[in-house]
């Protein structure tokens, strides 16, 4: 496969792993290219240690020439986040669906949050369990039919989506990079993971990324309502923009404490 | 009351998750817990539809630690409580299923196996036997039913409830992707009109009356202070543990006596084993078959003096040796030679049984 | 010797197999038999190729999956190489005539085979949608322990909602399976050999 003839294809993709084993239409690839060309940009590629979940996410394992590691189900931040502790000349990037990131590895990202973790972590918001079948996911919206959810995603029962970038952002401590970006304008999001990039090689603090994303296999729709959803329905519910900046002002209570402690 | 799921008997043609759905509404059950994992999906997918209809409840929780307590919290509340989960999903209930274990907490899990270790393949093994039997923290007071047919899943997730609340150790219905995945005819009845009676679920907090006035309050621990009474406790349920074995144990065994190669498997497995060794009788080759129902207990005492009067064991898993050690340990001091064919992760046809009894021979 | 069949389809996703393994046996066990199917499945298996495990029989099926087919149906160029593993020399290769070249380069020239012009016929003569139906019919032909009548009455379980909305639709899928069958019942080795 020659490598001229797909111009955009960002440096880092491995042209041998493509064409990529996504669904037609799915956004998980566009949420790689984006990466893809953020690590360029910054000429980062032998330095960059990719990790992905298991989620539909799994099936970037050979999808970059980086060295990439596929963990568990929710844990790739901490298997990150501990090649980090051990090497930190490296950039490390978690890359997870919602369901890895809020549910089974929320108490990961409240952790890694607190305690402003020195890792890119960007997470697929496709509002369902995709690689699963279906399933409600953390972000599924109100009403929304899912396998789990066959009557509509009742609130009542199940709770309101999650709005991880909003948590995050609350608990983080200053230096945190915060945003949330879509598969409907890559250029943003580009931009945006090439800032949490940043943020992590100048050793601020955690940065956090939620794209919103498509799923037409699960959601079982054409290229125009997968379209319509994703941005009228999830943008609505889920705005996009940056919500925490390492340059600006933390609110009060996070600021830097001195030591506490009783003393006997 | 809503009106009973299922009345007289009803042949279907379905796939095993929806068997494992159907029975958990048979046989009662209030409330599922459960986290997505493949291959047991769709035993949700079914519950979640047909649940509301008959008045019984469903969460979906944040992910398996969650779904094996909050199981642990429904049966603690009196309800017949169940999950489902499988693989890297089986590892993280072992944690719930160590207090249960401890607490004497009729927990029942269905357990359809899948490739392991770690997230492997989404779509068979038998390699959670050790898991699923000796998981956790503890002694492995379990009972572990493996079914091998639509039919058996059936009666088994029925009876998994019933063995739970009676004897109070936490119960698993082993199956597997395979068993979950494929389409056999299947009969579903009405435990109550097959003369099954449903054991009584009784609350274990949350009882009437006002705590400490007018009865004890219910304090339930699994820390203990000194060695002496953990040993103590964990006394009691082991002598109770034995004392039901021999009422709980089951197997199956055909041609078993005096065998050149008696077979030795459990689960799906065992469908090929036991084709098998009825092909070599055809052929006048001296086989026989056993296969453990129970996985815990396991049937000692059945399989003891047909392997003492058979010339070789042979087992045969999905799994590189899991059965294998089991039946050793039970057998220990017979001299009968025991050979294993083994195939962690793959399925296993007659033909292939077949040839490894003809290897021995 | 009683019925034992044991056929395995191969197709793209969208070819559907699965859904001709589905009536096939749901045909077979309202005609009294004892089927069994399983598909097979994976995290990849949105681009793979997508594979059915078929048996009937009369006693209950012993295990889900086979090594060698009875009957090996491959639909694409993908699922002609896929299927290579089910193949024995005793197996009826059952494929798309547009295949012939790839069934030739992967299975030689001594297979016993069937070249069957569906996607031909469904394209000129009916529908694409309904080229899997040919294909059910095919193999109620070369099998031939099925009335037509049990296959039809499973595709009116499997598609009666859809049937109900637009009766074109049923006139179609019949016309599919009829085409399919006669193709197929030309065959009748299968059958015979059992
Ligand atoms: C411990 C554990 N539980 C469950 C699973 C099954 N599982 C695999 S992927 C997945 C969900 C994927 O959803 P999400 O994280 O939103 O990613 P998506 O596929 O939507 O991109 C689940 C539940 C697992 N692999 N491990
Ligand atoms: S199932 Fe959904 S998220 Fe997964 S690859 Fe397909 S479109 Fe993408
Ligand atoms: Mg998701």
């Amino acid at each position: 496969m020659a490598i001229a003839a797909q111009p955009q294809m960002p440096r880092v993709w491995r042209a041998e792993s493509k064409p990529h084993k996504f669904c037609p239409g799915c956004g998980h690839g566009i949420v790689l290219k984006a990466l893809g060309e953020a690590v360029d940009a910054l000429g980062i590629q032998e330095r960059t240690i990719f990790g992905c979940d298991i989620g539909c996410s799994l099936l970037s394992w050979d999808f970059f020439n980086l060295d990439t590691i596929q963990t568990h189900h929710g844990r790739t931040t901490p298997v990150l986040v501990g090649i980090k502790r051990a090497r930190p000349e490296l950039v490390v990037v978690s890359y997870m669906g919602d369901g890895g990131a809020y549910a089974i590895g929320a108490q990961h990202l409240v952790s890694s949050a607190s305690r402003n973790d020195l890792v890119t972590i960007i997470v697929v918001n496709n509002t369902v369990y995709a690689m699963t079948g279906g399933q409600m996911a953390p972000t599924t919206l109100p009403g929304q039919k899912t396998e789990t959810t066959p009557y509509g995603r009742d609130v009542e029962l199940t709770g309101r989506p999650m709005l991880g970038p909003e948590l995050v952002a609350a608990i983080a401590p200053p230096g945190a990079y915060v945003a949330r970006g879509s598969v409907a304008n890559v250029v943003q999001l580009k931009n945006y993971i090439q800032k949490g990039l940043e943020n992590q090689i100048q050793g601020r603090g955690i940065a956090f990324i939620e794209a919103l994303s498509s799923c037409p296999t699960n959601w079982r729709t054409n290229a125009a309502e997968t379209w319509r959803f994703l941005e009228k329905e999830m943008s609505a519910y889920f705005p996009v923009g940056e919500l925490r900046t390492p340059e600006e002002k933390p609110a009060a209570r996070l600021r830097e404490v001195p030591a506490h402690g009783p003393k006997p | 009351m809503a009106t009973k799921p299922i009345t007289g008997e009803q042949r279907a043609f379905m796939t095993g998750n929806e068997v494992v759905a159907w029975a958990a509404l048979a046989a009662g059950a209030d409330i599922m817990y459960g986290y997505p994992i493949t291959p047991q999906n769709e035993i949700m997918h079914y519950w979640t539809r047909m649940a509301p209809k008959y008045e019984r409840a469903f969460l979906q929780t944040e992910d398996e630690i969650s779904a094996g307590f909050t199981t642990v919290g429904g049966v603690l509340a009196g309800k017949r409580a169940f999950t489902a989960t499988a693989g890297p999903g089986n590892v993280l209930m072992q944690e719930a299923m160590a207090m249960a274990e401890m607490m004497r907490l009729p927990t029942v899990v269905v357990v359809t196996q899948r490739g392991g270790p770690s997230t492997a393949t989404v779509i068979y093994s038998q390699q959670e036997l050790n898991l699923t039997c000796f998981g956790g923290n503890g002694e492995g007071l379990r009972i572990v039913y493996s079914p091998a047919s639509h039919d058996e899943l059936f009666t088994y997730v029925i009876k998994a409830f019933n063995s739970a609340w009676k004897y109070r150790f936490p119960t698993f219905v082993l199956g597997d992707g395979y068993q979950s995945k494929m389409r056999e005819p299947v009969t579903l009845f009405d435990p109550e009109e097959r003369g099954i009676n449903m054991e009584v679920c009784r609350p274990m907090v949350g009882l009437p009356g006002l705590p400490g006035e007018e009865r004890d309050p219910a304090h339930l621990r699994n820390t203990y202070n000194l060695e002496d009474e953990l040993y103590q406790v964990l006394t009691d349920s082991i002598r109770e543990y034995e004392a039901m074995a021999s009422e709980v144990a089951e197997w199956d065994a055909w041609s078993a006596d005096e065998a050149e190669v008696l077979v030795i498997a459990h689960g799906v497995v065992s469908r090929a084993a036991r084709a098998a060794v009825e092909a070599l009788r055809q052929g006048g080759v001296q086989a026989g078959y056993f296969r453990s129902i129970t996985l815990r207990p396991f049937p000692v005492d059945a399989l003891r003096p047909l392997a003492s009067r058979a010339r070789h064991l042979l087992v045969v898993e999905s799994a590189y040796g899991q059965l294998q050690r089991l039946v050793q340990a039970s057998l220990y001091g017979l001299e009968t030679p025991v050979s294993g064919y083994l195939r962690p992760g793959m399925g296993i046809t007659p033909e292939e049984v077949a040839r490894a009894v003809h290897s021995l021979i | 010797m009683a019925l034992n069949l044991k056929i395995a389809l191969a197709g793209e996703g969208g070819q559907g197999v699965q859904s001709v393994a589905e009536i096939l046996t749901e045909a077979a066990y309202h005609a009294g038999y004892q089927p069994l199917y399983i598909p097979n499945f994976g995290v990849e298996q949105r681009g793979g190729v997508s594979v059915a495990f078929v048996q009937i029989s009369e006693a209950p099926v012993s295990a889900p999956k086979f090594t060698t087919g009875d009957i090996v149906v491959a639909l694409s160029h993908r699922a002609v190489e896929r299927a290579r593993q089910y193949v024995g020399p005793e197996t009826l290769l059952v494929f798309d005539a547009s295949l012939a070249d790839d069934v030739r380069r992967v299975y030689g020239e001594g297979q016993k085979s069937l070249a069957v012009p569906a996607l031909a016929i469904a394209k000129e003569g009916l529908h694409p949608r309904v080229f899997n139906v040919i294909i059910l019919g095919v193999l109620v032909g070369v099998t031939g322990f099925l009335e037509r009548r049990d296959v039809e009455q499973a595709l009116e379980r499997q598609f009666g909602h859809k049937f109900a909305q637009d009766p074109s639709l049923k006139e179609l899928n019949y016309r599919a399976l009829e085409r399919g069958y006669l193709l197929g019942s030309e065959r009748l080795e299968v059958g015979n050999r059992i």
